[in-house]
């Protein structure tokens, strides 16, 4: 058991020809993922890597069964790559895309709700299950098989965390990276749920960092009554205040999303907040043992 | 991207919204020969890319061309919140009877654009979303359906019922035609939604927005913030930003991110999580960042290179943590570019460089930075003691 992705996900690669989605096909199927399509609309009937590539998703769907979009495509096209994988039917889209323009991604972000397409990212580093399924850029060598489910806005902090897990021997059930832009996919709190809901995982690890409210938000779930514990690490505490023109950012979530504001209120949920990256292992391995 | 008000109102004109007349200026006696054009009173206003200028005087009624140029004058030697005046906006002065507040903006909790709406404007409008959220509407609009009218009627409706019962001005005026004034508002809600949606703006916000004593309505400020990312889309409006900073330019030319800070340590570090985590713990222990430099992912030796050049180019860097975890950025690559920095930026003389490699081709990376023999080149095991070492260097 895992969220999202598992070993049964077939993955297509949007953007296969590309030189990132190339790049990544190869590290993905070497990670053991079922990668088993790509587009590129023009270049249907090439391979990458072995893996056929298809002009449109409708014809890698109807070829090769895929339910897992990756999307690579340059950001100017993102938005049409994602109404074209939710129309084709996936189960989910992770977005590896960044730079983004917002209203695409609201636009896109609203379609794939209707279309019940599972949204991860995009400015994200994608999900990984380990053992099983890489759909993203995260460096596979980092994770190994466990029952820590890790949720993080962040990249690079998160294979720190990770493999700080992985050296003291806790492995990961699913690890997801949301990513980091302001409209994104699932975020902490539906992550949460999908967690609570997974037999194979017994811990959560959240990684936050300034700005936004969905560390808030993810307080405000757990306090609500969550099974499992919570471990947090957050970035940003010393970063300089930025310049705001406007009040509406404040006026709209009632706080100033500070990381001190973050670590109080998940603090107050009973969530253990780590002190720097390397200590987040040690409190994981401390509330499994209180269980 | 943040536009200076006179921008924002261009903007407003030009999608039909009730804008004040007026121009920009850049001397005092070109904003006198604008309000001698317009016709006294005048205001004259600051225009700078950040909030607070209210308070910090940069808003002026003037009378007289005598005051017009005194008061320009003096607005466009000021700083405000650190950042330059950069020309002063002369407007024809509005009679105010109500105030209140509007804005379009991104709202990440509802993943689309919000109306919000406080029958009460003016600065304090945030203490009001804290202290009586009841007295903030807030509209949520569809991405795929845009603002629909009864939306904008709704809004109408709202700031008609709130200037009846208003508590600023203290005697209260009765809206001439409440129908009309709120026909007025409802046409700017949409003229609002029209520029946050064609412009790409992730904030339109009018406030205050103003119902004169004969039932006019008036957009008195304008804030907008284009996003970045849609920049592309819209040239007219790229051209409008701030000349940027040399070096953030070059970085952001190479994939980096580069940010002056006001301490004495430079930080190197892929990724802004890590940069931000390396920061933090620096804090924690008493150091202070000079600056910093975020290579991002699978950065190229001529990459890091930059960013060592970038971060020896800041005024007051002593000492410098390198915090790298290689994922797709790779450690040998990292370590190359190192060299070849500290190798031909004469700035790197003297200044100890303290260097944390872990993830892909950390042992590749060390063994070259070893080998290199470098005098002033430190490799530390984790994060911990790059800290550690870093700091006492600094305080040396």
């Amino acid at each position: 058991m895992a969220v999202v992705v598992d070993a049964a996900s077939r993955v297509l690669v949007q953007g296969i020809t590309g030189r990132e989605g190339a790049f990544h096909t190869r590290r993905m199927l070497a990670a053991g993922t079922n990668v088993v399509a790509g587009t590129s609309p023009g270049k249907g009937g090439q391979t990458v890597e072995g893996v056929p590539v298809f002009d449109t998703v409708a014809t890698a769907v109807a070829a090769t069964g895929v339910d897992t979009a990756v999307v690579f495509v340059p950001a100017r096209f993102a938005r049409d790559a994602l109404l074209e994988a939710a129309d084709g039917g996936l189960k989910t889209a992770v977005c590896i895309t960044e730079g983004i323009p917002v209203r695409d991604m609201t636009e896109a972000a609203a379609h794939l709700a209707r279309r019940c397409t599972t949204l991860i990212g995009p400015n994200c580093p994608g999900i990984v299950t380990p053992g099983a399924c890489s759909a993203g850029i995260m460096p596979a060598e980092v994770f190994c098989a466990g029952d820590v489910g890790v949720v993080s806005r962040s990249g690079t902090l998160t294979y720190e965390i990770v493999a700080g897990l992985t050296a003291v021997g806790i492995g990961q059930s699913t690890c997801i990276g949301m990513g980091g832009d302001p409209v994104h996919g699932i975020g902490f709190v539906e992550c949460l749920e999908l967690f609570a809901g997974d037999p194979q995982t017994a811990a959560v690890v959240l990684v936050g960092e300034i700005g936004g409210d969905d560390e808030e938000r993810a307080a405000a779930r757990i306090r609500d009554g969550f099974a499992k514990p919570v471990v947090a690490y957050l970035a940003g505490f010393s970063a300089p205040p930025g310049r705001r023109m406007g009040h509406a950012g404040a006026i709209v979530t009632g706080a100033s999303g500070t990381a001190s504001a973050k670590k109080a209120a998940l603090e107050e949920a009973g969530v253990a907040v780590a002190a720097s990256p390397a200590e987040v292992a040690d409190l994981v391995r401390a509330a499994l043992r209180q269980e | 991207m943040d536009l200076l008000e006179h921008q924002g109102k261009a903007l407003f004109a030009a999608a039909g919204l009730p804008v004040p007349a007026g121009r920009p200026a850049g001397t005092g006696d070109a904003a006198a020969a604008v309000a001698e054009e317009l016709g006294l009173p005048v205001a004259v206003k600051a225009q700078v890319r950040t909030g607070g200028r209210g308070k910090a005087g940069g808003v002026r009624v003037c009378r007289t061309l005598d005051e017009v140029r005194a008061a320009a004058g003096e607005i466009l030697a000021m700083t405000v919140r650190g950042l330059a005046v950069e020309a002063v906006l002369v407007e024809r002065a509005v009679a105010i009877a109500h105030e209140a507040y509007l804005a379009v903006v991104l709202s990440r909790a509802h993943r689309g654009p919000l109306v919000v709406f406080a029958g009460e404007g003016g600065v304090d409008v945030e203490d009001l979303a804290r202290t009586r959220p009841e007295a903030v509407v807030r509209v949520p609009v569809d991405p795929l359906l845009g603002l629909c009218d009864y939306q904008a009627r709704d809004v109408a409706a709202a700031a008609v019922a709130a200037a009846a019962t208003s508590r600023t001005p203290a005697r209260p005026t009765p809206l001439v035609e409440p129908a009309a004034t709120a026909k007025r508002i409802a046409a700017v809600v949409h003229g609002l939604w029209r520029v946050y949606h064609d412009r790409d703006a992730t904030l339109v916000e009018v406030n205050p927005l103003v119902i004169t004593a004969d039932g006019d309505v008036v957009c008195l400020d304008a804030k907008v913030t284009i996003d970045d990312n849609a920049l592309w889309r819209h040239p007219d409006l790229a051209a409008l930003g701030p000349e940027p900073d040399p070096r953030e330019r070059r970085a952001r030319e190479a994939g980096l991110s580069y940010i002056v800070l006001d301490g004495d340590i430079g930080v190197i570090g892929n990724g802004a999580g890590l940069v931000m985590s390396t920061l933090d713990q620096l804090a924690a222990a008493g150091g202070r960042a000079a600056n910093f430099c975020d290579v991002g992912g699978g950065a190229s030796a001529a990459a890091v290179a930059l960013a060592l050049e970038l971060i020896l180019s800041g005024p007051g860097v002593r000492a410098i943590a390198v915090n790298i975890f290689g994922g797709i950025t790779r450690g040998e690559e990292v370590a190359r570019g190192l060299i070849e920095a500290l190798k031909t930026t004469p700035a790197a003389a003297g200044v100890p460089v303290y260097v944390r490699l872990a993830g892909t081709g950390a042992a590749e990376g060390r063994a070259l930075l070893a080998a290199e023999g470098l005098v002033n080149v430190r490799l530390v095991g984790d994060v911990a003691e790059l800290v550690r070492l870093v700091c006492a260097a600094e305080g040396a």
